[in-house]
Parts: structure tokens; C-alpha cells; sequence
């Protein structure tokens, strides 16, 4: 490079860097009649089956909670971020709530590893952050602002066992994806198996965007006296791994999946396949099939009533998990009668007998999550639908 | 032996779908010096549109072949629109532009679609064939015939036809092409329409096995490129080798190994591999101008 | 002309001006995180492009040696007992071994070998960090102790806006020096002709293995400095996509211009955050944006400016 072209090369340096650090600036200034969630979800990239429904969901209940005269007198101004499921993007916009948007509150995080990247924002800057991940780890060890509304992979793993030892089985195989959901369930079944007498006697794993696992089924398959399949995992892969299941003529073995599959398109997906599988999940899935005098049958049924006249595909447990947050907010906010935040935080951990979508919350200060195995139900695919499990089975 | 034959399969299968892609890839590079990384776009497109259209009520050869149509119409127009107003950019200016190019498809595609995962319907039925003690899907003939059939496609149109052959010329040189009157131009707008199509039949020939969504592209992409790096770049029976290498690396690692890494086998080999194999399995003379 | 101006330094000077008086326009400490971003991005793309630019070589994998930094300051405070700035040395060092291992065979040979080699270095990587959960933490990742040197802690968006413009300066003031010594003329003998370079004697294999070696350590240090910042680290940061977007920001910022690395990591940075309001449009924008620069801005932004005033005159 010439001793010219340097003095060009900082001339555009200059011209460029300027306006171009400008453009971020663009004001935000905000109103003071309003009070301010934030949220930063994976409505985009390989998470965005979990991140597109809530996205849906909270828009959808902040209106109505607007239109019906908003929380303690004022209205909410709803801020969504998509991070992409990108762990150090989310990190950013959590900064930008809390420094920038200056929220009161946040619903979001749609997967453990964003959640983690964006738990020190909130904890430093003192604002309540309730998420929408599914791993222990986010409320264990209980951090002061950090609430979560999803049943953790340990409570999967204890009524997958639980359902497991009910039918005497003490031998099975585990597949799992190497994604975030899978990695943490497969450690949290390890860690809990031996307390349900059950014997991990294969494992197999696959990636998350893995197209074919009749290979890792037939090694499975190969090893003798396994009397179930467990498969943590999420998105598409459990879909395939259900396909190939009964490709390879395994389906006498009984196949247990995981809640991060809760939603009918995986039923559809699966296809014919999915016949049979059992699942833990939320009461969410089986709202019709509720006994009347259940307390969830009517919270459940209005949400999916709202989401699929708005949202134009099946309801979700994902989308169901951020309805329950945004609702424990806003009840914590009118008892705190503001939005303060601290306040909001206490009362988020005073919430007694929230009837969510996701079971019924008690919270303390030791529990964050407020949620026991009761809330999971056992469910299995029957004729191209959920059913709910007569207990004991 | 009937898990052999099990993972040979499951290998053949994948791997096709990689030597398609690996081949889209080749046939741009050769015709242009692009690397295309937006291919793996061409087989959401097939799979996505062919999903689409099917649902909403159009019989699915129909739907199959508008998919097919709807990639080679934005193949072309890559070429036209954002390719071919950058002549004289570097090389990798001309990948940025590809790779400016798959994520705009992929924001096109999570706004005309949507983000959820589909399936097709398999061609001819779920009922697994039992072959030497391995339960097969019949989707996977498919896959593996129509990869093949389109292998011999290309090979005619390349060896046995006038346009065939200004492809090949345009690709050996491209000067001396443009001096015998080849218009290299519309050749190379051609090889990405051609190489949007082999990607739109690859999207809705493995949809039924695979599913697909608004981003599958991504890791086609990276894996189709690997492979056909694998084959030496450039060369089309590298990349089909380098595909189904691949595909049947992924197979029987995942199969036979005690560790639990799809991936490890097949990536430990690359590096390796390259240096052993200077230009890939297959070997190609190398003209160097200066 | 000034004398000063054509100085070799003035882009320097002019970079440490902007960042003392950027701040100034800062409402709040979300854009000390957003600068502090570009910073740390820039850094390894500056060390990305002395390969690319320089050496004429692309390395698809350099989120790998990211990565290696990103992990060796979670790793070594938490495991092992290292403290943080000793890991980032560790760090340096395992990402250059690295690179030179990979690089001496393969750089020998013609063509872009380097690429495919990179591309699965930087794969094996990532898999390693996502299957090494007892050390890694796995795909969620792991969090990161804060940076304690002599009893100050190092935290908050501005302290590490500053942290990281220093490594900034530092790594710009190397890389312009580069130009000037014997490797940097070699580096451009060899960018302009390999043949030609390699008649006049120049050990084209060796310098091609310095770059690939020096761009590894940049980019280590700076997956280091944002381990550091963030508090923790995660797979992604040594992900495919993330090395596609460093080749990006070189490309788009200008092949060979050390400013135009700092200028392609600030628009990359800033574009998604500013892009953000337009939601479901975004990619859509962003691929646009990419592609219509490209077109425009052949040889990147910076070189093209460059030549702006010269080509009116």
C-alpha cells in the first residue's frame, strides 16, 4: 500500500465508521404511560419451533391484556428481540432491555444456552427474567431475578422412569441428540436411572441435524433383553428417530420420547410411526380430554382456543410456557400494584396456585420453577392423536 | 451382515443426497469459478415449494415438478442478478455474493413459508422392503435411482449434445470458448439453472425421508461442499464419490464406532485426505497459467 | 498534505481518536457492548485478513482457533487453576501450534487445500467443544470467571469497551507494521505473483505458514477477550457460521486493508442490531444488503472509498 492510498484509506475509514456507528442510535425514546416487558426469543435458526409460537403467544396476550385496560392502570409495551438461537446475540439484546429499552421485566430465552448468556444482564441489573428454558440448570442453583415456567428434563426423566418401573422394566437403550435439549436430558436420565432401579444398558447418539439414524437404532437393536427406548431430544430429530424406529421393525420395544416434543407436528411428522410412543407432557396437549372437575381443563382450553384461531398451526407446550410466564408477570405486577422491579420480583416468588398451562405454580424462595411431577402427564399416540395415560399403566 | 448391509443403505442413501448437492456445486465452479454456497438453498427450495404446493391441493408430480421449476428460475436469477453484475470480482467476492445470497433465500423462504418442519408423502408407500436382512425404505430407491439417473442425464447432455459441449469448452477455457463463438454468458446462467435443478431434485426426492424446513440448506451446503472438495473440486465423478464417501463415512461411524460422534470419523479424514490425495480420488491434470 | 497524514500511523491515530471520542455519543452501556463487539470481532478479522489479503489463502475454519481461545479462559480458571491471563497465553500458543501443524503440510501443496483443511479443523473443533461436556460444558456452554488481575475485577460494558479498543490498537499498530518489514513485502510479492515471488527467492510456504499462523493468534486472543467480556462461552463462537462470517467481514471491509477489516466487523455487528426492528425481514435485508455491497463495493468497502476522491480528480 502506498503512502497515498493511506491517506484515502483513512479518509473512508472516517467516512464510514461515523455514520455507520450512527445508524444504532436511532432514539428510543419511549413513553412513561407504559410499562415495558422485554423479551428475546429464537423466533429464527434451529430453535424457531420453539421461539416462533412464543413470539405468537406473548404478542397476542399483551393485546389482549392492553385491550382489556392493561396492568395496575397502565398499558404494556411489549419489545421482542430475535436472537437466532445465538447465544452471544441474545447476550446483546438482553444488555439492549435492560440498559436501553430499560424494561421493567423479561419473558424470553427460548433454549439453556441463551438463557445462560443472559442470566448475569439481568441478575446484575436487579430485573426480574423469567424463562422459557427447559434444563435444571437456569433455576438450580436459584439465582435472586431468575423464574422459569417449563418442567425441567429431570422431572422428564423421573415420570419417564416412574412410568418405566410401573411396568417392571429395568433394561433399556438411550438415544439422544447432541443439541443443548438432548445433551442435558441425557445427563439428568443418567444421573436419576439408578434411583428407579433402571439399567442404561445402550446409548446411542446423533446430531441435531441428522437425517437418517437407522444406523444407530440397528446397533441398538443388536443388544439383547432391552425393554425400552428413550430418545431426549428435540425438533426434527425425534421425528426421524421414531420414522426409523419402526423402519427397522422395532416398534414391540416400547419408545418413550421427551416433552421437547410436545406438539402435534410431531404426530404429523412422525407419521403412522408415532403409534404408541409415550411422552411426558403438559396438560396442554390433551385439554379435551381433561376430566371437567381438572383446574386446568379451562386455562388450557382457552389458550388453544386463542392461539390456533390466531396463530394458524396446532397449539404447542412451547408457546404454552411463555403464556404462563407473561401471566405470573403480570399477576405478580398487580399485586406489587407497579412495576417496580424488585417488588415484581417478590411477588413473582410469592406466586401461589398460578393454574398455568404447564401445571399448577407454587414458587418459593428455594423453588423457582413451583412445579412437581404432577404437572407432567403421561400421554401416548393413538390413533394420530395424544391420549391421556389412565394412571398406573 | 444384515447391519453391514443396514448401514450400506442408510450410507448410499445420505450419500446421494450429498453427491447431489456436491455436484450442483461442480457444474457452477466449472462453468464459472463460483462457489456457490447458496446450494444448499436449491434443495429447501425443492423440498419447501413441492410441500407447499402439495397442500394446497396439487397432485404431487405436479407439485414436484413446479418445485423443480421454481429452483432453476431462481438459479438463473442468481446468475443474472447477482452474479453477473459483479464480473471481475474476486473469487471470494463472487462467494460472499453466494453466501448473501443463501441468506436472503432463507429470509425469503422463513417469510413465504414458514418455520415449521414438513414432510412429503414417500412415493410409493412406508412398507419397509426386506433386502439381506436389512428393512429398506422404499423412498431410498428412489433417492438413489433418481441421483443416479440424473447423473446420466448430465453425462449425456454434457458428452452428447452441441450446448453439452460448449459447457465443457466453456469450463476447460474460458477465452478460447469465448473465441469459437460460445456465448459463456448464457453458459454459465445455464449451469446455474442446471445446478438449481439437480438441488430442487435432490429437495424433493429425500423431503420424504429427511423433512425439511426453511434453513435444511445450511448443512447441505457445508456438507455438499466437503464433498465435493473431497473429489477434488471441479471434478463431477469426484464429487459423486466424494458424496457418497461421505454419506457412507457418516453411516458407518455412527454404526461401528465406540465413540458416539456422527461426525468424527469423516472429519478426522479431511485434512489428511487432502494432502494424500492432492487433487481427490480422482486425479485431474492441472494446467497452471501464470 | 500534511507530512503526518501520509504517515503510516495516521489510520492508527485516527482509530484511537474515534475510539476516545465514541463514547461521548454512548446514552447508554448497550452501545459500549455493541462497540466493544466490533472491537473484538475486528480483531480477528484483521488477523484473518493478513492470510486472506495478504498470503491470498482462506482459512473456513478460523472459528476454531476462536474458539480454542473462548475455552482456554473458561477452562483453565475453572478445571485447572490457571489464571485467566496465563490461559489466554495458553490459548495463543495452542491456537498457533495448531495452525502450524495443520498449516505445514497443507500449505505446500497448490491451491486452496487450506480451505477444506480449515473448514474440518474448525469442525472437529466445534464437535469436540459440543461432545466434551465434562469440560466444555457441551452445545449450552460453560460460564466463564471474571478477569481479576491484581484485585481489580473486570467488569461492565465500558471497562471491556476499553480493554478491548487497547487490543484493538495493538493489533492494528502489528498489522500496519507488517507492511513495512521484510515478511510484509514478502506477503505482498506473494499476493501479487506466487511464481513470481517464488523466482525471486522468496520462501513462499514459509511466509504463507506465518500468516496462517499469526491469523490463528489473532483469533484466538480475540475469542479470548469476548469469553472474557461475556462471561461465558459457547459452541457456536467456534462454529461454521461464525468463521463464514469473519471471511465476510474481511471480504466486505476490503481484501488487504487492516481499516477495512475494522469497517467490515462494525457493519456486521451493527446491521442485525439495526435490522432487528424490521423482524421477520431481517435475514432477507441482511442477504440483500450483502449481496448489493458486494456488486457495488467489488473490492470492499475501504479500498473502494479510497478510491473515490482519487477517480474525480
Amino acid at each position: 500500500m502506498s503512502k497515498q492510498s493511506h491517506f484515502k484509506t483513512l479518509f473512508a475509514a472516517a467516512a464510514i465508521a461515523l455514520p455507520a456507528s450512527m445508524m444504532s442510535f436511532a432514539g428510543t425514546a419511549s413513553a412513561q404511560q407504559t410499562v415495558k416487558i422485554g423479551s428475546v426469543l429464537s423466533v429464527t435458526g434451529p430453535a424457531s419451533f420453539l421461539g416462533e409460537p412464543e413470539d405468537k403467544t406473548l404478542r397476542m396476550y399483551v393485546d389482549k391484556i392492553n385491550a382489556a385496560g392493561g396492568v395496575a392502570g397502565k398499558k404494556l409495551e411489549l419489545v421482542i428481540y430475535d436472537d437466532g438461537g445465538d447465544a452471544n446475540k441474545a447476550r446483546t439484546f438482553a444488555t439492549r432491555l435492560v440498559e436501553d429499552d430499560k424494561v421493567v421485566a423479561m419473558v424470553g430465552g427460548s433454549t439453556t444456552g441463551t438463557t445462560m448468556a443472559m442470566i448475569p444482564v439481568f441478575e446484575e441489573a436487579q430485573v426480574p427474567f423469567i424463562s422459557l428454558a427447559g434444563a435444571i440448570e437456569v433455576v438450580d442453583p436459584v439465582r435472586k431475578y431468575v423464574f422459569k415456567t417449563p418442567h425441567t428434563d429431570k422431572m422428564a426423566c423421573e415420570k419417564i422412569f416412574e412410568n418405566l418401573k410401573q411396568r417392571k422394566f429395568t433394561k433399556i437403550a438411550m438415544i439422544s441428540g447432541t443439541d443443548g435439549f438432548g445433551a442435558s436430558m441425557r445427563a439428568q436420565c443418567v444421573k436419576v436411572a439408578p434411583t428407579y432401579d433402571v439399567q442404561i444398558v445402550a446409548e446411542e447418539t446423533y446430531g441435531p441435524r441428522d437425517s437418517d439414524m437407522t444406523a444407530q437404532l440397528t446397533k441398538i437393536k443388536a443388544v439383547p433383553g432391552i425393554q425400552a427406548v428413550v430418545n431426549p431430544g428435540f425438533g426434527q430429530g425425534p421425528a426421524i428417530v421414531t420414522r426409523n424406529y419402526a423402519q427397522l421393525g422395532m416398534s414391540s420395544t416400547p419408545l418413550y420420547q421427551s416433552h421437547g416434543v410436545a406438539s402435534k407436528s410431531f404426530i404429523e411428522l412422525a407419521g403412522p410411526a408415532a403409534e404408541g410412543v409415550r411422552l411426558p407432557a403438559a396438560a396442554l396437549l390433551v385439554g379435551d380430554k381433561l376430566p371437567d372437575n381438572d383446574p386446568q381443563k379451562k386455562v388450557v382450553l382457552d389458550y388453544k382456543k386463542t392461539f390456533e384461531a390466531t396463530a394458524n398451526q396446532p397449539v404447542s407446550t412451547f408457546g404454552g410456557h411463555a403464556y404462563d410466564g407473561l401471566n405470573i408477570l403480570v399477576e405478580a405486577m398487580q399485586r406489587a400494584n407497579g412495576a417496580d422491579p424488585k417488588k415484581v420480583r417478590d411477588e413473582i416468588e410469592k406466586t401461589k396456585g398460578f393454574v398455568g398451562t404447564g401445571g399448577i405454580v407454587n414458587m418459593s424462595p428455594t423453588d423457582h420453577l413451583g412445579l412437581d411431577l404432577s404437572a407432567f402427564r403421561m400421554l401416548e399416540v393413538k390413533g394420530g392423536d395424544w391420549a391421556l395415560l389412565p394412571p398406573g399403566t | 451382515m444384515a447391519e453391514f448391509f443396514q448401514f450400506l443403505v442408510s450410507g448410499l442413501t445420505v450419500g446421494a443426497v450429498y453427491a447431489l448437492v456436491a455436484l450442483g456445486f461442480t457444474l457452477i465452479y466449472n462453468a464459472s469459478d463460483v462457489v456457490n454456497f447458496a446450494q444448499g438453498e436449491f434443495v429447501m427450495l425443492g423440498g419447501m415449494v413441492t410441500v407447499f404446493a402439495h397442500a394446497a391441493g396439487v397432485p404431487l408430480p405436479l407439485a414436484a415438478i413446479l418445485a423443480i421449476v421454481v429452483a432453476v428460475i431462481v438459479g438463473i436469477s442468481l446468475y443474472w442478478l447477482a452474479i453477473a453484475p459483479a464480473r471481475g470480482a474476486s473469487a471470494v467476492s463472487l462467494i460472499i455474493i453466494t453466501i448473501g445470497a443463501s441468506i436472503f433465500l432463507r429470509g425469503v423462504a422463513q417469510v413465504v413459508f414458514d418455520k415449521q418442519f414438513h414432510k412429503l408423502p414417500s412415493f410409493s408407500g412406508d412398507t419397509p422392503v426386506q433386502m439381506m436382512g436389512a428393512a429398506v425404505q422404499p423412498q431410498s430407491f428412489w433417492v438413489i435411482g433418481g441421483a443416479a439417473t440424473v447423473v446420466l442425464l448430465l453425462y449425456l447432455f454434457l458428452e452428447r449434445t452441441l450446448v453439452g459441449k460448449a459447457v465443457l469448452a466453456t469450463s476447460a477455457n474460458r477465452l478460447a470458448a469465448k473465441l469459437v463463438g460460445i456465448n459463456t454468458a448464457t453458459i454459465m446462467a445455464l449451469s446455474f439453472g442446471g445446478s438449481a435443478a439437480i438441488g430442487g431434485i435432490a429437495g424433493v426426492l429425500v423431503t420424504p425421508i429427511t423433512l425439511t424446513s426453511y434453513d435444511v440448506g445450511t448443512l447441505l451446503a457445508l456438507k455438499g461442499f466437503a464433498a465435493a472438495m473431497l473429489g477434488g473440486m471441479g471434478n463431477p465423478f469426484g464429487a459423486l464419490a466424494g458424496g457418497l464417501l461421505l454419506g457412507l463415512l457418516e453411516a458407518f461411524g455412527a454404526g461401528l464406532s465406540q465413540l458416539h460422534l456422527q461426525g468424527r470419523v469423516r472429519l478426522h479424514r479431511h485434512p489428511r485426505r487432502a494432502v494424500r490425495g492432492a487433487a481427490g480420488p480422482v486425479r485431474r491434470r492441472a494446467v497452471e497459467r501464470v | 498534505m500534511p507530512r503526518w497524514v501520509r504517515h503510516r500511523y495516521a489510520s492508527l491515530v485516527v482509530l484511537a481518536v474515534v475510539i476516545a471520542l465514541l463514547p461521548l455519543l454512548f446514552p447508554s452501556s448497550y452501545y459500549y457492548r455493541v462497540a466493544a463487539l466490533v472491537w473484538v470481532s475486528a480483531l480477528a478479522a484483521i488477523g484473518l485478513n493478513i492470510l486472506m489479503g495478504k498470503a491470498g489463502q482462506v482459512s473456513l475454519g478460523h472459528a476454531g482457533f476462536f474458539g480454542i481461545g473462548a475455552y482456554a479462559v473458561a477452562i483453565g480458571p475453572t478445571h485447572l487453576g490457571v489464571p485467566p491471563l496465563a490461559s489466554l497465553l495458553i490459548g495463543a500458543v495452542l491456537s498457533a501450534a495448531l495452525a502450524y501443524l495443520v498449516g505445514r503440510p497443507i500449505l505446500r501443496l497448490k491451491g486452496h487445500y487450506l480451505a477444506i483443511a480449515t473448514l474440518g479443523l474448525g469442525v472437529l473443533v466445534a464437535l469436540v467443544i459440543t461432545t466434551e461436556i465434562r469440560w466444555t460444558g457441551g452445545p449450552d456452554g460453560m460460564p466463564v470467571k471474571k478477569l481479576v488481575v491484581f484485585g481489580w475485577r473486570a467488569s461492565g460494558a465500558d471497562t471491556w469497551y476499553w480493554i478491548t479498543a487497547g487490543m484493538l490498537l495493538i493489533g492494528t499498530w502489528l498489522a500496519l507494521n507488517l507492511d513495512d518489514t521484510p515478511t510484509g513485502r514478502a506477503f505482498r510479492a506473494l499476493h501479487d505473483s506466487e511464481i513470481a515471488a517464488r523466482v525471486a527467492g522468496v520462501h513462499v510456504d514459509r511466509f504463507k505458514l506465518q500468516a496462517f499462523v499469526i491469523a490463528a493468534v489473532y483469533a484466538s486472543l480475540a475469542g479470548s477477550a469476548l469469553a472474557l467480556m461475556n462471561g461465558f462461552v459457547n459452541p457456536d463462537q467456534a462454529g461454521f457460521l461464525h468463521s463464514v462470517e469473519m471471511v465476510t467481514m474481511v471480504v466486505l471491509g476490503g481484501l488487504g486493508s487492516v481499516i477495512g477489516s475494522i469497517v467490515g466487523a462494525a457493519v456486521l455487528i451493527m446491521l442485525p442490531q439495526a435490522l432487528t426492528v424490521f423482524q421477520e425481514y431481517e435475514h432477507l435485508l441482511l442477504g440483500f444488503l450483502i449481496i448489493v455491497s458486494m456488486i457495488f463495493m467489488r473490492d470492499g468497502i475501504v479500498p473502494m472509498l479510497a478510491k473515490l476522491p482519487g477517480r474525480r480528480a
